[in-house]
């Protein structure tokens, strides 16, 4: 399997995500404190699979049999994934039991779509990424439906299955065709042949299935029906988890794919396509946002409207587009965790407190809670000196370097608009005083996941140099 | 290059005292103030400690602090200042304590976070006037309005709500425009110079050179986003509603301080950035300019909430500010430029003192006023002198300024009519009539009002706040000298850059060396 102990050695934050899975199986079947062992024994092994993927940032290989790849941007993806799943685990054990829908499986469910979005980033082959894919989107659709007996919940879960297997479709068929006219998956071979490969207009055919199957996974317009729905179905936590890693994944598959395309000949094929999702996902998820009177809905329409700034730097698919999309979509990690976060800890049983307006007021009884959460807030809406500011402006630098600057005048003009319904709820938080004066069960593991990603989004916003650099240097 | 970190400190002293701020507890709302306004006045210090090495017969930057900040970006954190950015550094400084203490006794709930984002205000406008990094100048432009939009919406008036958010997305709105200009500046830097960068030192030499059709592009992404703070008539609108719901404190830093970003972003960005669309601009510009003096002392004059007049004087003084910078001579620009720190002076004070018998009588209303001369004579005096400050009565500052500009503007080669200084100076004499005019009314007559009778004239702790500002009017008004000297070179090199744009090439400047 492997031909040396390196290489064994440089895929070792999926192995230990792969063991640890097994570990927690047995944990959950023999151990009497399951329900504290799991939990912590999730965020440890996380965090060591994170800091592995940082710390060996530089060991970039290829390894079994050109199947994955390891180093530099797949590592920082590890990184992101893995250590946005340890926040999420710590946000989950008070949140679920309150939830009601404490299940070992649970933790261990939440392991497996880690483990899929790793093989996603670290493809080299469709069929990784495929492989990844469905371990992770299956994973996903359990989740959502974590609470058996609630009405939502099932309805969520059944959502997201339907309309993710019918973009799995897409992807497959796409896959299907890529083959027929390579008559290889390896995505080296592609990318090396891709002036000749696209005379083949099955070829072109297979990549936009492949295109549009991912832009329902990164839920850009108008491919994003399920996301409200299935956010506000979920428990908070896994929506959390959906909007974070589970796009972060997604957008990883699509750089490994076709990153390597948008520097050749015909490089910018794609970009009219990825333009339109952009611009419409931008538009239509801020504008419907403002509507929107439960936050997690909210939430849900600028998770769109960010897959749409996203988007640009796809569109623009140069070297400054790969390192953009990525510095954003850390930046965007930690505000949406700590976001959902302070949401969860705020959600009363039975899913109340989620409506806006039970944030009035909330400024005078949660000091600490209602400025991290206008920090993100302001973060999310673009300012500086946040990090969702910075992602912003270095995805512009790649869409005005590609000549695209009407895109990034768009995308400037819709982070206008969006300001309008970030800002509402800090309005509610300090401007206006309270409704209905709740009580609010503590959690200190919640606190801290949230404390750390406002820590993050902060520290990304004021030093974006020390994840940019690593990133520009293996780009 | 030689490294001078005054600046640094600077900006430094409030940031750390804001945080240093938050850990007094909140019931020792008297400690509050006081660390407040000692960290400011240190601050202040500071910035006199630069005044007095300033080299004024330099024109370029000084005190040029510049360390790296994102590598991959070649972003630098690169501070410094020439005389413009001075006096405006100076005018911050000097306001930020005087505002702190006039708050003592209207802000009475949540000290602890008006403090801090006081003190974080006064960061991000002293950011604005010294960044030579446009990245660098955006991020503390945009991080500005943060804590106004708290103070304004935490602590204003009724209406808060509404003109906090009104303010906000505006200015928004205009900047991010600008955002996608400063990013397209950079990336056409990558053409001459080789690599991306945001210097505005290195941009000043190659930005003259763009395509006139893009350079009109680029001229007015950042023009909107100034003209939007100014503001220049018809952007104005956001201006009467923030002004009237922020508490005094407020107030006073967003007319002393905030609206002078703009003036200042037009004199330091556009005007050299973008010479050739500068000119073809400035008749346009100019008349808007001067439609907002007229439209603001009107507008001014059939007020009946004295606030509100004041808010309308400054859409009409802060006309003749944009009229001075793009009249684009010598005299005008100086005048624009001490104009700029007169309306901060003047209207300060007269927010002030809005702010002072509000505080007492909780009305603005010009006419629940009347025949307050002899109930409060100190009062009186002190409006008496801020208005006739404001409607720029020789020996005061306020006509240094205004004469310098309609000087300038009338032997102006670029306008070329002097259409526009006998439309502008017309407006000085609407101010008159406004101010007189609500002074008349308020001060003179008879009591009317059976609320006024025993109240109580200023306190030292007023007079205190006003006589410092008082000293400074009085000061510009009979030896501008002081201030013209110090901003004197620094105009000439933005009028030189205006007629004759840097043509060498980067080469030649040494600027490809120092890179690579």
């Amino acid at each position: 399997m492997f031909n040396n102990a390196q290489e064994f050695f440089n895929v070792l934050p999926i192995i230990i995500i792969g063991a640890g899975i097994v570990v927690s199986l047995l944990i959950e079947m023999y151990s009497k404190k399951s329900e504290i062992l799991l939990p912590w024994f999730s965020v440890f092994m996380f965090l060591a699979a994170g800091l592995h993927s940082l710390y060996y940032v530089g060991d970039v290989s290829i390894v079994l049999q050109n199947m994955l790849a390891t180093g530099g941007n797949v590592n920082v993806f590890h990184a992101i994934f893995t250590i946005g799943a340890a926040v999420v685990t710590l946000l989950s054990i008070d949140y679920i039991k309150k939830y009601g829908a404490y299940f070992g499986e649970y933790y261990i469910i939440l392991q497996t779509s880690v483990l899929g979005m790793m093989l996603m980033a670290a493809a080299k082959d469709l069929f990784v990424i495929f492989l990844g894919l469905e371990i992770m989107s299956v994973s996903f659709y359990i989740l959502a439906g974590m609470n058996r007996k609630k009405l939502t919940a099932n309805e969520a879960s059944l959502k997201y299955f339907l309309l993710g297997a019918f973009a799995t479709g897409f992807i497959v068929y796409g896959i299907a065709l890529i083959y027929g006219s390579a008559h290889t998956t390896s995505i080296d071979f592609i990318t090396s042949h891709f002036p000749e490969l696209t005379k083949n207009l099955l070829f072109i055919a297979g990549i936009l299935l492949f295109l549009i199957g991912f832009s329902f996974k990164i839920a850009a317009f108008p491919f994003h029906m399920w996301v409200p729905d299935v956010y506000e179905g979920s428990p908070t936590t896994v929506a959390a988890l959906f909007s974070t890693g589970g796009k972060a994944a997604a957008f990883s598959a699509i750089i490994a794919t076709l990153f390597a395309l948008f520097n050749g000949p015909n490089g910018n094929l794609f970009t009219p396509y990825l333009a339109v999702i952009s611009v419409l996902s931008m538009f239509y998820g801020s504008i419907v946002a403002i509507a929107q009177d439960n936050i997690k809905r909210m939430l849900a329409y600028s998770s769109i409207s960010h897959a749409g700034y996203l988007a640009i730097g796809l569109a623009a698919g140069n070297h400054d587009a790969v390192a953009g999309v990525i510095f954003y979509l850390a930046a965007y990690t930690f505000m949406n965790l700590g976001a959902f976060g302070i949401v969860s800890l705020l959600e009363g049983k039975n899913e109340t407190n989620l409506s806006i307006n039970s944030y009035a007021g909330l400024g005078n009884r949660k000091p600490l809670l209602s400025a991290m959460l206008a920090i993100i807030m302001f973060s999310l809406a673009g300012l500086p000196p946040f990090a969702g500011f910075f992602g912003k402006y270095y995805i512009f630098i790649a869409a005005i370097k590609s000549n695209l600057t009407w895109l990034a005048i768009l995308g400037v003009l819709s982070s206008a608009i969006s300001v309008y319904f970030y800002l509402r709820i800090v309005v509610l938080m300090y401007f206006k005083s309270s409704e209905n004066e709740f009580e609010m069960e503590s959690s200190r593991n919640s606190m801290l996941a949230i404390i750390f990603s406002v820590l993050v989004v902060i520290l990304l916003g004021v030093f974006p140099g020390t994840l940019i650099d690593l990133i520009t240097k293996f780009v | 290059m030689e490294q001078n970190s005054l600046l640094t400190y600077l900006i430094l002293i409030p940031l750390i005292g804001s945080f240093l701020v938050l850990f007094i507890r909140k019931e020792q709302a008297n400690l509050i103030r006081y660390t407040a306004f000692a960290i400011s006045t240190i601050a202040f210090l500071v910035s006199l400690v630069i005044y007095f090495q300033f080299d004024s017969a330099n024109s370029d930057f000084q005190f040029i602090n510049k360390i790296e900040w994102i590598k991959g970006l070649n972003i630098h954190y690169h501070v410094g200042v020439d005389g413009m950015s001075l006096l405006l550094v100076l005018l911050t400084t000097f306001l930020t304590p005087l505002t702190l203490i006039s708050s003592w006794s209207s802000i009475q709930e949540k000290v602890k976070e008006f403090t801090f984002f006081f003190l974080m205000l006064e960061v991000g406008m002293l950011g604005v006037f010294i960044s030579l990094d446009l990245f660098l100048f955006y991020i503390f432009w945009e991080a500005m309005l943060i804590p106004m939009y708290f103070i304004i919406g935490i602590w204003g008036g009724k209406e808060r709500v509404y003109a906090a958010i009104k303010f906000f997305i505006y200015t928004m709105f205009g900047s991010l425009l600008m955002l996608v200009a400063i990013v397209w500046l950079a990336v056409y830097a990558i053409g001459p110079l080789g690599y991306f960068t945001t210097n505005l030192i290195e941009l000043y030499t190659i930005a003259p050179q763009i395509p006139m059709y893009i350079q009109i592009w680029m001229f007015l992404a950042f023009a909107f986003s100034f003209a939007i703070k100014v503001p220049l008539f018809p952007l104005h609108t956001w201006l009467p509603d923030a002004h009237v719901q922020a508490p005094t404190a407020g107030s006073v830093i967003l007319a002393g301080v905030l609206l002078k970003m703009g003036t200042y972003g037009l004199l330091r960005f556009n005007l050299p950035l973008f010479p050739e669309a500068s000119i073809a601009a400035a008749p346009y510009i100019s008349v808007l300019a001067v439609i907002g003096i007229i439209y603001g002392a009107l507008v001014a004059m059939v007020q009946t909430d004295i606030k509100k007049l004041v808010a309308y004087s400054s859409v009409s003084h802060l006309g003749f500010v944009v009229l001075g910078i793009f009249a684009m001579t010598q005299e005008s620009i100086q005048g624009a430029v001490i104009q700029m720190i007169n309306h901060g002076l003047s209207t300060g004070a007269l927010f002030l003192l809005v702010g002072v018998i509000y505080e007492r009588t909780h009305t603005r209303e010009i006419s629940d006023y009347g025949g307050i001369a002899k109930i409060v004579p100190f009062f009186a005096f002190a409006l008496m002198f801020a208005s006739l400050s404001s409607v720029g009565l020789p020996g005061l500052n306020g006509f240094v300024g205004e004469f310098l500009i309609l000087l300038g503007s009338f032997q102006s080669p670029i306008l070329n009519s002097w259409w526009f200084t006998v439309f502008a100076a017309s407006g000085v004499i609407f101010a008159a009539v406004y101010l007189l005019w609500m002074y008349q009314r308020v001060v003179f007559g008879k009591v009317t009002n059976p609320k006024l009778d025993g109240l109580k004239d200023m306190n030292a702790r007023e007079i205190f706040v006003l006589a410092p500002i008082f000293i400074l009017i009085v000061w510009i008004g009979i030896y501008p000298g002081t201030f013209l000297k110090i901003s004197d070179r620094s105009t000439a090199k933005v009028v030189k850059q205006m007629y004759n744009p840097i043509k060498v090439s980067p080469v030649e400047l040494g600027l490809n060396q120092s890179k690579k």
